[in-house]
């Protein structure tokens, strides 16, 4: 029997660094930068949280004498500055010195993976511990703590208030871009960016300023989801590579949500379903087929970027100018 | 400096006045001391050739560059305009050649663009707003269509209505011509007259000598970057201005040769072609081109010159109908089906100058030679390619089409437009086509080197090729082709003879609603045998 109530939460915990990644990616897009080191700006993110979580559960000694508030606010904190500073290197690489966008974006990429891997690997040592993984448990719990009336309410509440405050925070962000975005003068100038860089410098906007804008406060977002992971879905445990390829899952929803990021919140689910749906389907002994499953997502991820190309309305094409640099007194 | 009230003193201030600009980009100088006044309440026509600095001396008073020297007073006192945004706050609006407008926005979105107004994103109260600026001076534009949707004279005055939007009192436009049919242009230039009448200064860029006299109060000519001299255009004339533009004394008229025994080279019976997304682009169009004339063909851009040429050059798939190519025995053979290398193999050449000018034919970041390979690199036969004639190719064509480049190993993206198009169109003659397809061949080149390609043509007239000009100017078609057929929506409008047909018959086909229907197209055939 398919237990709705029990795959929906898995279902959502599974979505939200998705939909973190994919805002974030959304957001640097329509201003003109294709960011392909979202992946690595997710494990900065996370490695970031957890280096902050682990000193600060280091200096406090046990997790009674850690404040409720620092322990939150240090790790995020730590998390925001590390996909800040990956922002700002991206920007001035490919806003300030106009280098290739595609090539800096794996290299980023690259860079990301390694730099979290070899802090993972430094913490590891540093605890001593047999297991290659650190647990930063009494950080993990304060993220993870959900509303008290939730658990009264039985599968309601279970479906809707078992997460921790960053799965809220992520579809909040996710509305709250798509209300900029459509319907405010900086949204309608971030997108004039994206899509034709002279004609916004023609009309007066900082072109300049609204990339670097852009794509810093969407390596920010994109670094939460990096960080959601290890605090809440993976209960405070770091080990190396276990994010695995969710980041680049992420860009591929900017396209399959047409560059709307509260579409963006459904097909999160949808693919953080898909993600999980072999755990859920039986396939008695035969193991072989649950490998076949674990393949859903990538194949819709296919079939929705065939839909879309083929797709020819002029609305849900990508901002013409993605992946260009621009620059004023060039003719 | 106490010469800014001077020279216009007996108009009371100058709207603009522009005090020694000078502007270089590198070694190149754009701006050499050029002195200037703009008045209010008059239309002052700029003049020049390519590359004598026009569009770059408004692009600094539009604030897209900054002067390297001099002064630009506004209403008498001096500013600095360091970015577009300063030249809003002074008034000033520029439209430019290549619109700045975003696609896929609607009008009201990119009219409001850029401004910083209190308050939340009203498009309804602008919108409103819009639409009075449209009744003040007779504009026809919807403010909630999308760019994409619009036509190339809608989005023109959506350019427009965006710069008096934004309170400009200083109007520039760039070639804003260049695009209309005659009809658009006199609609423009009746909005453009409510304008002066209004008190605005209004600075006109333009190549078009008749609409000079047609609009202008008065003219000021810039060559090779320095400002030559100006005048009131009622005394004036077009050789006059023609002259002080180049500099020395040139003759206005183009030559067309009687045609020599003309005989139809090419047949276009039925011909359809419909896009991918299903929109018929040619609609059974019957016609012939004829050996040693040259045909024009006229149209609003977008009305089926791209997909008739590309069918012929067989780069476009046709719907149906036939493309009969008549050869030298007067057999007929189906250009149809055929894939381009063996069309070209027949003698036919294509050379479509596209609105960027590089996007077809020539490859930007190769040098002069090495374009010159794009067509013969399949020939001989060792695996390596033969670079020794294509070299000597490239320095024949430099030669006698008098391009201006360093060497034959220059990148094409380094040359400037008129250039770029004498190495296209030169290869193409090279190749000792029987046909020779060009498009917009002389798109934004000045005087001088226009007449060059019509010199050009007018050789391989009398050689006996077939030429097909699709052209933009109206003026130029009437002068240059021995007939011309005009395109309306996709389906043949008429076929007129151009050495009796006048510009507002041409003009009128071009925009005939519906067109005529298709038995009716045969009988315009028919008649123009």
């Amino acid at each position: 029997m398919f237990d709705i109530v029990a795959f929906i939460p898995r279902m959502v915990a599974q979505s939200i660094p998705l939909m973190f990644g994919s805002t974030g990616e959304t957001i640097t897009q329509k201003s003109g930068n294709l960011n392909l080191g979202i992946p690595g700006v997710m494990y900065v993110g996370a490695i970031s949280g957890v280096i902050g979580a682990f000193l600060y559960e280091r200096a406090c000694g046990s997790a009674d004498a850690m404040n409720g508030a620092l322990t939150i606010l240090i790790p995020l904190c730590a998390c925001l500055l590390g996909s800040l500073l990956m922002g700002l290197l991206y920007c001035v690489l490919t806003v300030t010195l106009r280098a290739n966008q595609n090539v800096t974006g794996l290299a980023m990429t690259t860079f990301g993976v390694g730099f979290g891997n070899f802090f993972g690997g430094s913490l590891i040592k540093l605890t001593g511990a047999d297991v290659p993984s650190i647990a930063l448990s009494a950080t993990s719990n304060a993220f993870r703590t959900s509303l008290p009336f939730g658990q009264s309410l039985g599968a309601f509440g279970k479906i809707f208030f078992s997460y921790g405050f960053l799965a809220y925070f992520a579809i909040i962000v996710s509305l709250a871009a798509a209300y900029v975005l459509r319907r405010t003068r900086v949204g309608l100038h971030l997108r004039a960016v994206g899509e034709s860089p002279a004609t916004a410098d023609a009309a007066g906007i900082n072109i300049t300023k609204y990339k670097y804008f852009a794509t810093c406060l969407g390596c920010m977002i994109a670094g939460l989801g990096g960080l959601y992971y290890v605090m809440d879905y993976a209960n405070g445990v770091w080990s190396n590579d276990a994010f695995g390829d969710r980041g680049w899952l992420a860009i591929a929803l900017v396209i399959f949500t047409i560059w709307r990021p509260d579409i963006g919140v459904l097909s999160s689910f949808l693919f953080g379903g898909l993600y999980i749906l072999y755990l859920y389907i039986p396939t008695g002994m035969n193991l072989a087929v649950k490998e076949l499953y674990k393949m859903l997502p990538y194949i819709v991820t296919i079939i929705v970027l065939i839909i879309t190309s083929m797709r020819n309305k002029r609305e849900n094409q990508p901002p013409a100018s993605l992946g260009q640099s621009y620059f004023r007194e060039e003719r | 400096m106490d010469n800014k009230a001077t020279a216009s003193a007996d108009h009371g201030v100058a709207a603009v006045s522009l005090r020694g600009i000078t502007k270089t980009f590198g070694t190149v100088v754009a701006n050499d001391h050029v002195d200037l006044d703009i008045r209010k309440g008059e239309v002052l026509a700029l003049l020049g050739e390519n590359g004598s600095g026009k569009t770059t001396l408004m692009n600094m008073l539009s604030g897209i560059y900054y002067p390297d020297e001099g002064q630009i007073f506004i209403n008498g006192e001096e500013v600095s305009i360091q970015s577009p945004k300063d030249a809003f706050r002074y008034g000033i609006g520029m439209i430019h050649q290549h619109f700045k407008l975003v696609d896929v926005f609607t009008a009201t979105e990119n009219i409001i663009l850029g401004l910083e107004e209190k308050g939340r994103l009203d498009r309804a109260a602008a919108s409103k707003r819009i639409r009075e600026i449209c009744n003040t001076y007779g504009f026809q534009v919807d403010p909630d269509k999308t760019i994409y949707e619009m036509s190339v004279s809608q989005k023109q005055t959506v350019e427009i209505v965006k710069a008096l939007y934004r309170g400009a009192d200083i109007l520039i436009l760039d070639e804003p011509t260049a695009v209309l049919t005659p009809q658009e242009t006199d609609r423009l230039f009746a909005v453009l007259r409510n304008m002066r009448a209004d008190g605005k200064a209004i600075i006109i860029i333009t190549h078009k000598l008749h609409e000079v006299q047609a609009l202008s109060d008065r003219v000021a000519v810039l060559r090779k970057g320095a400002y030559i001299g100006e005048m009131m255009t009622k005394d004036t004339n077009p050789q006059e201005m023609t002259n002080m533009m180049v500099g020395h004394a040139v003759t206005l008229n183009i030559d067309r040769p009687e045609p020599k025994d003309p005989k139809p080279r090419i047949e276009i019976k039925g011909l359809t072609v419909t896009s991918p997304d299903g929109i018929l682009q040619l609609d059974h169009v019957y016609f012939d081109i004829r050996a040693g004339e040259i045909l024009g063909v006229a149209g609003i851009s977008g009305s089926g010159q791209k997909e008739l040429l590309e069918s012929i050059a067989g780069l476009q798939r046709v719907e149906s109908g036939q493309i009969l190519y008549v050869k030298d025995d007067g057999k007929k053979e189906d250009l149809v089906g055929k894939d381009p290398l063996e069309i070209q193999h027949m003698g036919v050449a294509l050379s479509f100058v596209p609105e960027d000018r590089l996007g077809m034919g020539l490859v930007a970041n190769m040098d002069l030679s090495d374009n010159m390979m794009l067509r013969s690199f399949r020939d001989g036969r060792s695996v390596f390619t033969d670079r020794k004639h294509p070299h000597d190719l490239a320095e024949k064509v430099v030669e006698e089409l008098e391009v201006n480049t360093p060497n034959v190993s220059t990148p094409v993206r380094r040359l400037s437009g008129g250039n770029v198009q004498k190495v296209l169109v030169g290869r193409e003659i090279a190749s000792a086509p029987k046909v020779l397809l060009t498009a917009y061949a002389v798109r934004g080149l000045d005087i001088n080197s226009s007449y060059t390609i019509y010199d050009l043509l007018n050789k391989q007239k009398e050689k006996g090729v077939a030429v097909v000009y699709v052209g933009e100017d109206l003026d130029v078609l009437l002068e240059l082709a021995d007939r011309i057929v005009v395109l309306c929506g996709g389906r043949v409008s008429g076929i007129v003879d151009g050495r009796t047909a006048d510009k507002n018959e041409v003009g009128m086909l071009m925009t005939r609603l519906g067109g005529i229907d298709r038995e009716k197209q045969e009988e315009v055939q028919d008649l123009a045998e």
